[in-house]
């Protein structure tokens, strides 16, 4: 769809339902897997919440958005990354986050897990090195 | 420098919209170039053509049809946060069966991809919102 693959960085920083952002975002995320670009979803601040697991919506009336996570694998989506400070502020550990597979089509490799904590001076220079940040 | 702008609240309610209106404003009056603004979550509000503020305040609304108008700007309202939030063109209209359109004629409704095409063709996305 383009020669131009650029470093896309989505920066996730809110928690989900209590407002859109995370749905919406999650909806870029989804559309713009088809301009085959190189795509990292960053997890930070409240925004941890949105791939906790085990999440039920029944109360709220809402729809539960978060099996789609799950589905990032197949939209070429390789690289997730979360905030160790975030987390640890929410007392939440990996163990409590949804885990997202991928396969690589052209080789067949398949890793179990791509989401990935990383500390805060990683979060600075993946941010540094995207070419487009879309804060959410 | 080519600029592509987000914009991701409305009117009135928040000044995301004012701050991203001047900083359009000057970045074209200074010679560069804005490849697309771009109106999503609450921003799709800035594009009803039924907003009436009082007489003594901006028209937020108008203020961006008329920078619209004098550079040529492409200004597009995501259709899925449109549809979500009520604001309708002729064609959204026919497809959903809605009896009213309220989409100020200088925008239009597309697709996320356009927000998307926006950031790889421009040097800069730059997002207006908290």
């Amino acid at each position: 769809m383009s020669e131009v693959v650029k470093k896309f960085m989505y920066l996730n920083r809110r928690a989900p339902y209590g407002t859109i952002y995370a749905w919406e975002s999650l909806e870029v995320v989804l559309i713009g897997a088809a301009f085959d670009q190189e795509v990292n979803l960053m997890f930070v601040d409240d925004g941890v919440f949105q791939l906790v697991k085990g999440q039920d919506t029944a109360g709220i009336g809402m729809k539960n958005f978060s099996p789609t996570y799950r589905t990032l694998g197949d939209y070429e989506v390789k690289n997730i990354f979360v905030d160790a400070d975030s987390l640890a502020a929410r007392g939440l550990t990996q163990d409590d986050l949804v885990a997202i597979a991928y396969e690589d089509m052209d080789t067949e490799e398949e890793i179990e897990n791509i989401v990935e904590v990383v500390d805060a001076a990683r979060v600075t220079e993946l941010m540094d090195e995207s070419d487009v940040v879309f804060s959410f | 420098m080519k600029f592509a702008i987000q914009i991701n609240e409305g009117p009135y309610q928040h000044q995301a919209s004012d701050s991203a209106y001047f900083f359009t404003k000057n970045v074209l009056e200074k010679g560069h170039e804005v490849f697309r603004v771009f109106f999503y979550h609450d921003g799709v509000n800035n594009a009803t053509r039924l907003t009436t503020p009082p007489q003594d305040d901006r028209h937020v609304v108008n203020r961006w049809a008329d920078l619209a108008e004098k550079y040529e700007l492409d200004m597009v309202v995501c259709v899925a946060a449109a549809q979500r939030r009520g604001i309708v063109d002729d064609g959204e209209a026919q497809r959903n069966r809605k009896d009213a359109t309220n989409i100020h004629p200088r925008f239009r409704i597309s697709g996320l991809g356009q927000l998307v095409e926006a950031a790889i063709q421009s040097d800069r996305l730059v997002v207006f919102g908290d």
